[in-house]
Parts: C-alpha cells; structure tokens; sequence
C-alpha cells in the first residue's frame, strides 16, 4: 500500500509552514455594462437566432416577475420571490442544460424554470399555494422549488450519483443564493461531489443579499467560488448580469461534468434590484443610493445593447416583445384562474403511494366537513 | 437453515435485495470495507462493488440529502446512520424533502429510501448512542416508521421497507442485534407494514410494545402466567402507519392495556395509542391505560441505564395496577 500523504508528513520533519495551495479565481465576462464584446464570443452566439431567444427569455421572466408581484399585492397569489435584476442567471443556468439534465431550483429561480419548461401557469398555482403547481407538465425530473436554503443541494449531488451510476450523460444543474453557501448542506454537497468527481453543476445566484443581510456578514472570503477549493472542486466567478458568460460557463461546466470531469461551482455575480420577497421592504435596511447605482448593471438593457448595436434588434421588435410577453402572460392568468381549487382530498391523495387504511377515515371526514361547509 | 441474529438478518435482507434488485444501494458511514460498525452491512461491498455500497463523507445531513437525490431518479438508496444521536442532522432532509416529495409534485417525483439506524438504550454506549427517537419521526405525515424486535421480524420488515414505494425510517434497537439468534429462512419473503403482529395471545390484559422493549413486555407475560394472569403481548413493529385495529380488537377481549416504550413518555408514541384507545375503545376498558416507559429525562449514560428503561419488574407492576379495577 502507498504512503499517505499524512503519514508522510508524520514522518518527515514538519515544516513550520505548508504552501496548500495558491489559488486564483477567474471570472468569466463578454459584455460590458454598455453592451460591448469585451473578447470574441462563444459559438451560440455568433448570429442573432439564440441570443434572440435568450433576450425574449429575460424579458418574459422580468415581466412574469412584475405580474407576479402585482397579483400578489392584489391577494390573487401569496408571498413571491421576485428575481428583479437577477434574471440572467436563471436564463442563462437554463439555456445552457439539456432537456434531459436535471435543475434543483431555490426559490428565486422562475426565470431558468419557465426557459426549462415549466408553466407560468404552474408557477402561479404553486405561489398561490396549490401542489399541483410543482407537477411540472415540461421537465417531469426537475426537482421543485426549494424553500429550506440550501437542501437542495445535497438532492443534486445524490442525483448526479445516480446518473454516473448508471453509466448516464446527463447532469444535475443546482442552483442556490449566497446565504446557502453558509450552509452546511453547502459544503457537504460539493465535498461529496468532488470525491466522486459527480455530473452536478452548483451556481450560486449571488445577489449580494440573504434578506436583509448583506455578503460582508454572510462570509469572510474574497469570494464565493474558492468555497470549491476546500471541496477539491473547481470553483469560477462570472459576471452574473451577463447572459452570454453565465450560459458559456454553465456549459463548460455541463459538458466537463459529462465527460467525467466531475463538478464545478460556479458563482454568478448579480444584485438583487427588488425585495427579497413580496414580504419585505429592502428600505428597511439597504441605501435606495446602492441600489440606484446597481441599475446600471442590469442584464436585459446590456444584451439589448448588444443585440441593437449588430442591428439584430429594434424598438419595433422590442414592442412587439413586450405585447406577447403580456399576451402569454394574460392566457396564463386566464387559465390559473379559471383552474378550481383542490378539492380536501388532494391533502391526502398523494401522501403515500396508496393511501394507508388509517388514513382513509381522515379523508373521508375532511371530504365530509368540506361538503357541510358548502 | 442457519440461526442468525437480528444484525446477521439486517446483513441478509440487505444482500438479498441488492441481488434481487440492481437499484439497491447501501450507502453510510463506514459501511463499505468495515461492513458497518455493527456489521450491518458486512461484505457487501466485495459482494456488489464500491459503487453500490458506498462509504460516503461524515456528513449526516447529507446522507440523507443524497438518498432524496437518489430515490427521487430511481434508485432506492438505503442510508445507514450509526447512531441516533446523528440522526438530528436529517431531519431537515426527512421532514421538509423525503417525506413530502411525492406529495408536492402529485406523485410526480417519489422517495422510495430507507434510512436505517440503530436506537435504545442497554449496551453501556457512549453518550448520544442510546436514544429512542421514535416518536419524533412517527409525527412527520409521508413517512413510515419501522422497529423491528427479532431477528424474523427485521429481515422481513427491512425488505417490506426497502420494496416500500416511500421514505422509511428503520430503527434497529442495539440491545437486540447479539441477543439472541432465531431460524431466518433467507426465502426473499417480506412481512407486512403497517401491521401489528400478535406475539403472545392472552385473555386478561394487552401489553403493547415494540423494539428491544418487547423483550420485557415478554418476561413479564411469562411471570405474569405464574399468578394465573393471561397477557396478550402485541408488537407494534410499524409505529407510523399505525395499525390500530389490532390493538383495538385485542383490548376489547383483555380490557385492560399496558404500553411498554423505552423513549420518555411525554409525547410518547405511548401517548399515541392511548389517546386512541381513549377514542375507540373507552368502553371496553376496565381500567386506565397504563404507560411504563423511559422518565422525561436525557438518556443517561451507562451507570444509570437500566435504571432509565423499563424493566419487567416497572411491567409486572403495571399490569397489577391495571388488575386493581374490576
């Protein structure tokens, strides 16, 4: 059997200090915040077909977001997550998995779930608090929302076990806020993921805010993505209001984890514009100046820059997107509110795979209660 | 056929489901090479390979967490935790994502694991190695909670459990797996959850226990039948989905019920089949429900243990008391 290391260090003389490692993080960038390349692009978007799509995806998930929170203030749907400023994350996370990866989503990330295929109509039944909404008609395997930070994780890593077991080319997607990264459950996940070098991809939506605390009190590191380093994982920051680097990234990732390259962690650097949920007021504890000033970073404006300055895109086109966004957005209403609630027994009907006989005489009796009510 | 005791059983329902059924995995702390720090899972790592049994980080939470992860693509991960006192760091895992996954997708998403760990006091563990968390997990709606208290029962019940399309907590009382051996035919045949299993029949009083604890609940039916008193002796076996019926059917022919448990009685899963007995079956008592069980006290280390757990002398007394009403 081969020395270890450790046993090694016992019997060599001990250094009064050990070189680890020297780290430096890389962060990935292609546009700056007007909208210029800053270095060639990756191939996808080389002509103006997917960068078009991945536009209307922002735009969508942005006004999603802002009917979301409109319908919740009006009582038609509970407390929402809104992703305001972040959306590029999510859509680029998402542009860049295959139908067949599998996204373990917080529950910031409406944006990668409606580019994934889930429906807005979904999204609004599970915010208006009914079950149905996380039985996804499109990504049947995608996992739902997670409100417990960060406990996602270890599903992903557990699910990348399973592909790589079964000899599968597809790859777990996780993605998590800053506060997670605090966690436990964190670091267990990407420890666990580096020791058997699993297919799953960690994000970090780092919006500088875990509700009203800011990233300075959440860590002490420089940055998020050396967290990898600890795990043995590699670990890169890029530009999180920046499509184009979020989904290169997230794709590189994907298709190293594919071939047996095993995990990455990749922290996207973003702001969250909004409130950390329809239940908060951000003024209570952050300077509207910090937030005036990180408009300028925005995503949607830097992409439609871009797109503008190639001529791939107009006011026209961009009016045009804004009608349909609205459009689908109105169908979608119009089909959640026409959907009647569950009836008591859906509480009941998939608890376990056949409903206990104990169980049955607790159903029959909520049925019976729901019917005296009227 | 070969006797076996209670961990030898565990060893053989596993092999034998992991033969059976590609998508078993074992996974855990320590339980590759070392075969578990009970032996649990001995050989079955030289048997069906690093990638099915696999020695995972010290990490609980995670444990647990990846189970989720695995069940919920397939595979029907069997997680090991070595000891209760650990078991804390999955709750998080096992409350707010196992045993809800089925129900917040509509089925579309299942967890079918099986999270093993031992429990109970009696082997002069050390501290945080001998609690009875029973009750903790038999309140969470989604999961099942399975002790089994010989080793017939565990073999049969830990496939039941591991063929079961939902999350399951299996509880092994430590005190059991080297006390005594039975003839374990290794037939593949499962019992049935969600069932109580009358161990003893009887005619004057029903004592209902489970895990190590019905070995007390058995010695004091034996003495018990020295001074002409008939016991029925019930073992719960699967606390959560609780089969009432049995304890209700037997009540109504004894009249008189005794609940053994080692766990601490406040919110104990005594006070469970009490309050049903209290509900379903008042008439057909003849005196109050008796409890004998752990005190309301931290699980106290070795000097004091047999003094915490119900022994059948606390049973005999019970069942006397409950004698008292006419």
């Amino acid at each position: 059997m081969q020395e270890s290391r450790h046993e090694a260090a016992q019997r060599a003389e001990l250094p009064a200090t050990t070189v680890v490692a020297r780290f430096q993080i890389g962060c990935l960038r292609y546009l700056d915040q007007a909208g210029d390349a800053l270095q060639p692009l990756p191939q996808f978007a080389a002509g103006p077909e997917t960068l078009t799509r991945m536009y209307q995806a922002l735009v969508l998930a942005r006004a999603f977001d802002a009917k979301a929170i409109a319908l919740q203030r009006t009582g038609k749907i509970g407390t929402y997550a809104a992703a305001l400023g972040q959306e590029a994350v999510g859509v680029g996370t998402a542009f860049a998995m295959g139908a067949e990866d599998v996204l373990f989503p917080s529950y910031r990330e409406s944006a990668a779930m409606l580019v994934r295929g889930v429906t807005m109509e979904e999204l609004l039944l599970y915010w208006a608090g009914d079950e149905r909404g996380s039985n996804f008609s499109g990504p049947r395997a995608d996992f739902p929302i997670c409100v417990p930070v960060a406990s996602q994780a270890p599903h992903a890593a557990g699910a990348a076990y399973a592909f790589k077991l079964r000899g599968e080319r597809r790859v777990a997607v996780c993605v998590l806020g800053d506060g997670a990264t605090s966690k436990g459950d964190f670091y267990e996940a990407i420890n666990f993921a580096g020791v058997h070098a699993l297919p799953v991809v960690f994000v970090i939506n780092n919006n500088g805010w875990a509700i009203s605390v800011p990233l300075r009190l959440q860590t002490a590191a420089q940055t998020l993505a050396q967290k990898a380093i600890a795990a043995g994982v590699e670990g890169l920051q890029v530009d999180g209001n920046d499509v184009i680097a979020v989904r290169d990234a997230v794709e590189r990732a994907a298709a190293k984890a594919r071939s047996g390259g095993g995990p990455t962690l990749i922290e996207a650097l973003t702001y969250r514009l909004g409130d950390h949920t329809t239940a908060d007021d951000a003024t209570r504890y952050r300077d509207p100046e910090e937030v005036k000033a990180q408009w300028r970073f925005e995503p949607i404006a830097r992409l439609r820059a871009y797109l503008s300055g190639r001529g791939w895109w107009d006011k026209e086109r961009e009016e045009a997107l804004h009608g349909q966004c609205a459009e689908r957005i109105q169908k979608a209403l119009d089909a959640f509110e026409a959907m009647p609630p569950p009836g008591p027994e859906a509480m009941f009907d998939h608890l376990y795979a056949s409903l206990p006989k104990a169980l049955q005489a607790q159903r029959a009796r909520a049925i019976e209660e729901h019917r005296r009510r009227g | 056929m070969a006797e076996v005791n209670l961990v030898q059983a565990i060893n053989m329902a596993l092999a034998h489901e992991m033969a059976r059924d590609p998508d078993v995995i074992v996974l855990g702390e320590d339980v590759g090479a070392n075969g578990g720090v009970f032996r649990a899972t001995v050989d079955l790592q030289r048997r069906f390979g690093l990638e099915r049994v696999l020695d995972t980080p010290l990490a609980e939470g995670l444990i647990a967490g990846a189970a989720v992860g695995m069940a919920a693509q397939g595979l029907k991960p069997v997680a090991e935790i070595q000891f209760t006192g650990f078991i804390h760091a999955c709750l998080d895992q096992i409350i707010n994502h196992a045993a809800r996954l089925r129900h917040r997708t509509r089925g579309r998403l299942t967890c079918p694991m099986v999270l093993r760990s031992t429990c109970g006091a009696g082997i002069h563990a050390p501290e945080h190695h001998s609690e009875s968390p029973e009750a903790i997990f038999a309140h969470v709606p989604g999961v099942r909670v399975v002790i089994p208290s010989s080793p017939l029962r565990a073999y049969g019940l830990l496939l039941a459990a591991i063929r079961d399309p939902d999350p399951v907590v299996f509880l092994e009382p430590t005190r059991l797996y080297r006390l005594f051996k039975q003839e374990v035919p290794d037939d593949g045949e499962a019992l049935p959850l969600d069932a109580c299993f009358v161990e003893r029949e009887g005619r004057d009083v029903t004592l209902v226990s489970w895990g190590a604890s019905l070995r007390e609940a058995l010695a004091a039916a034996q003495a018990l039948s020295a001074e002409g008193i008939a016991a029925e002796v019930i073992d719960v076996a699967t606390l959560k989905i609780l089969d009432m019926d049995t304890i209700l059917e037997s009540v109504a022919k004894t009249g008189r019920c005794v609940i053994v448990h080692e766990a601490p009685r406040c919110a104990g899963f005594g006070a469970e089949i009490a309050a049903n007995l209290a509900e379903h079956g008042l008439l057909a008592l003849f005196a109050p429900v008796q409890r004998v069980t752990g005190y309301d006290v931290v699980t106290p280390l070795a000097r004091l243990e047999q003094e915490f757990m119900p022994g059948t002398a606390r049973v005999v007394d019970a069942v006397h008391r409950a004698m008292e009403y006419r």
